[in-house]
C-alpha cells in the first residue's frame, strides 16, 4: 500500500470503511483482554526466558546416540512419507484437474485432497498413533497423508494451467491416455512438479521433527522429554542437530533441482540413462 | 474414401453453426475450405476427427463409420486422421525429434513410449521426415527455441509420420507471415502430391486467404452461414460467388 493509500484509508474514506477499522481495533484489544495478555506477563516472560536460555549453553552432546538414533528416524520418515505421498499425489492430482477430468472424477479427488490437507500434521500423528501404536509407522503415514494435501493441491493446480492446445495435438494423434498424459500434460509442468516435491521434502523434514511429540518417532519425543526434565543443555544440542538437518534437505533439495531442472532437460536425462545397444540413439547428450 | 453427410453441430441448441454438410473428399490433393469466421469452417474439421462432437450426420474414412465409434475405436481411428493447427500446437518443452515422434504415440504402447523407445524405422522416418521439411540438424533442438514458420513444419511432419489416410489442417498458415505462409503451402502441396517421397495424402485445408487457396487448391469448398455454397475448382470462383460467400464487395478489389 502506497503512504498516499493509508492516508486515505485513515482519514477520508468512506465512513463504513473507518468504521470497519475501528470495529477490528475494538475486536484486537477485546481479544487481548480475553486472552491475559498482559504487561506483567510479557515483562515476567522476558525474565524466564533468560534464565532458561541461559542454562541451554553450552549445549550437552554427551548423549549423541540417542540424538543421532532419533535425527535418523525423523530423516526416514520423511524421506519415506515424501516418496510415498508424491506417489499417491501425483494420480489423485491429476484426477482434480478440472481441465482435464470430468466433474464426478475430479470433484470426488478435490474432497481428498482437501480432506488430507484439514489438519494439521501433529493432529493426524495422534489419530495413527492410535490406530497403529507408537513408533515411527503412525509419523510416516501421518505426514503422507500431509503430503497427498499439500503436494495433491499444488499438482492440479499446476495441470489446472497448462495450454490444452498441446493436449488437444497429441490427442489428435490418437495416443492412449497414459501418452497423453506423459507427453502433452507432464512436459509442461515437471519443472513446478520438481519442485513441488522438493518444497514437500523440506516440509516433512521439518514436521517429522514435530510428530515425535505425540509418539510417532523421530526426534520430536526425544525432545519433549529433555524439556520435560529441565535438561535444557541437552535441548539446546537437539535443537542445534535439528538445525543440521534442515540444512542438509536444503542441500538435497538444491542438488535435486540442479539434476532435473537447471542441468538436463526432461528428456536428455532419460537418454543418458539409456544403454545404446542395438537401437539407433536419439541424441548426444551434450548440453 | 472421406464421406460427410448430413453433417449438423449446434453448441447452443437452435443455433446451427453447421447445418447438413454433405462433402465428399476422395484424394484429389488439396481441398481448400473457404468462409467468412464463424461460418463452421474450423467447426468442420475438427468435427472430422471428432475433436469437437457432431450433433447429428455421418462420417465415414475409408468405409468406417467415425460418428458414434467408441472411445478406443476413436482413437485407432484417430492414427490414420493427420491434424496440422494454427498455432502450431507442439509440446514445447520437447524436442523437435519427440514432437515427431509423437505422431506415432497411437502405435506405440504407452510405456514404450515414455521410455522413447520407439522402432527404428519410426525413427529413421522421423530424420527422413526432417530434411523433406527442410529442419535437419534441428532433432534435438527444444520446439519452443523454433520460429513459427519452424513450427509449423515440425507440425505437418509430426502429421505425416502417423502415416495418415487424410491430413486436416485448421487454419495452418493464419499465424505466419505471406512468405512463410507460401512456403508452408508448398510443403503442403508437395506432400499432397507425395512429390517428397511417401505416399499420395488428400489434404483438407480450413483457410480465409482465398488468393491462397485459389493458388495451391485443386478443389475449393465455399461456405456460409454454416452450409456449402460452392464446391469446384479454383478456376470457376467468379467475384460473384465470392460476394455471395463473403458479403460485401469492397475487399475483392
Amino acid at each position: 500500500m502506497s503512504s498516499g493509500n493509508v492516508g486515505r484509508v485513515l482519514s477520508g474514506a468512506p465512513a463504513w470503511h473507518r468504521a470497519g477499522w475501528l470495529l477490528l481495533a475494538a475486536y484486537v484489544v477485546y481479544a487481548a483482554a480475553q486472552m491475559d495478555v498482559s504487561a506483567e506477563r510479557v515483562a515476567s516472560g522476558w525474565h524466564n526466558a533468560a534464565h532458561f536460555f541461559g542454562r541451554m549453553f553450552p549445549p550437552n552432546f554427551s548423549r549423541w546416540e540417542l540424538l543421532v538414533k532419533g535425527l535418523r528416524e525423523s530423516l526416514e520418515i520423511a524421506v519415506l512419507s515424501s516418496a510415498l505421498g508424491i506417489l499417491f499425489a501425483l494420480p489423485i492430482g491429476l484426477l482434480s484437474a478440472r481441465n482435464l477430468m470430468p466433474a464426478w472424477v475430479s470433484w470426488p479427488a478435490r474432497l481428498l485432497v482437501v480432506l488430507a490437507r484439514s489438519f494439521h500434521p501433529v493432529i493426524v500423528a495422534i489419530l495413527f498413533v492410535k490406530a497403529v501404536g507408537f513408533g515411527a509407522l503412525a509419523g510416516i503415514l501421518a505426514l503422507t497423508v500431509a503430503s497427498v494435501g499439500f503436494a495433491g493441491k499444488l499438482f492440479a493446480e499446476a495441470i489446472e494451467e497448462i495450454s490444452l492446445k498441446q493436449v488437444e495435438a497429441i490427442r489428435a494423434t490418437g495416443a492412449p491416455f497414459m501418452s497423453l498424459i506423459g507427453f502433452g500434460v507432464l512436459p509442461q509442468v515437471f519443472a513446478r512438479f520438481i519442485g513441488f516435491c522438493t518444497y514437500q521434502l523440506d516440509s516433512n523434514l521439518r514436521n517429522s521433527t514435530m510428530v515425535g511429540i505425540v509418539g510417532a518417532g523421530g526426534i520430536g519425543g526425544t525432545l519433549f522429554a529433555a524439556f520435560q526434565r529441565f535438561d535444557y543443555d541437552y535441548v539446546c544440542a537437539i535443537l542445534i542437530s535439528i538445525i543440521v538437518l534442515i540444512m542438509i534437505g536444503e542441500v538435497l533439495a538444491t542438488g535435486i533441482r540442479a539434476i532435473f531442472i537447471d542441468g538436463a532437460s526432461f528428456a536428455t536425462l532419460f537418454r543418458r540413462e539409456r544403454r545404446a545397444g542395438g537401437q539407433l540413439r536419439l541424441a548426444v547428450a551434450d548440453d | 474414401m472421406l464421406r460427410i453427410r448430413q453433417l449438423s453441430k449446434s453448441y447452443v441448441p437452435g443455433k446451427p453453426v453447421l447445418s447438413g454438410i454433405d462433402l465428399d473428399v476422395a484424394g484429389e490433393d488439396i481441398t481448400a475450405i473457404i468462409g467468412p469466421s464463424g461460418t463452421g469452417k474450423s467447426t468442420l474439421i475438427r468435427c472430422i476427427n471428432r475433436l469437437v462432437e457432431p450433433s447429428a450426420g455421418s462420417i465415414e474414412l475409408e468405409g468406417e463409420e467415425l460418428v458414434g465409434l467408441s472411445r478406443q475405436g476413436l482413437r485407432l481411428a484417430r492414427r490414420r486422421i493427420g491434424m496440422v493447427f494454427q498455432e502450431y500446437n507442439l509440446v514445447e518443452r520437447l524436442t523437435v525429434m519427440e514432437n515427431l515422434l509423437s505422431g506415432r504415440l497411437g502405435y506405440v504402447s504407452a510405456w514404450r513410449a515414455w521410455r522413447r523407445k520407439f522402432a527404428p524405422a519410426d525413427i529413421a522416418r522421423a530424420f527422413e521426415l526432417l530434411e523433406i521439411v527442410g529442419l535437419s540438424g534441428f532433432a534435438q533442438q527444444r520446439a519452443d527455441s523454433l520460429s513459427g514458420g519452424q513450427r509449423q513444419r515440425v507440425g505437418i511432419a509430426r502429421a505425416v509420420m502417423q502415416r495418415p489416410a487424410v491430413l486436416l489442417a485448421d487454419e495452418p498458415t493464419s499465424s505466419l507471415d505471406p512468405k512463410t505462409s507460401v512456403e508452408i503451402m508448398q510443403l503442403l502441396a508437395d506432400i499432397a502430391q507425395g512429390r517428397r517421397g511417401g505416399d499420395r495424402i488428400p489434404v483438407i485445408i480450413n483457410m480465409h486467404d482465398v488468393e491462397l487457396a485459389k493458388r495451391f487448391a485443386q478443389r475449393i469448398v465455399g461456405m456460409s452461414g454454416g452450409r456449402v455454397v460452392f464446391d469446384g475448382a479454383p478456376a470457376a470462383l467468379s467475384s460473384d460467388i465470392l460476394k455471395a460467400i463473403y458479403g460485401g464487395e469492397d475487399w475483392l478489389h
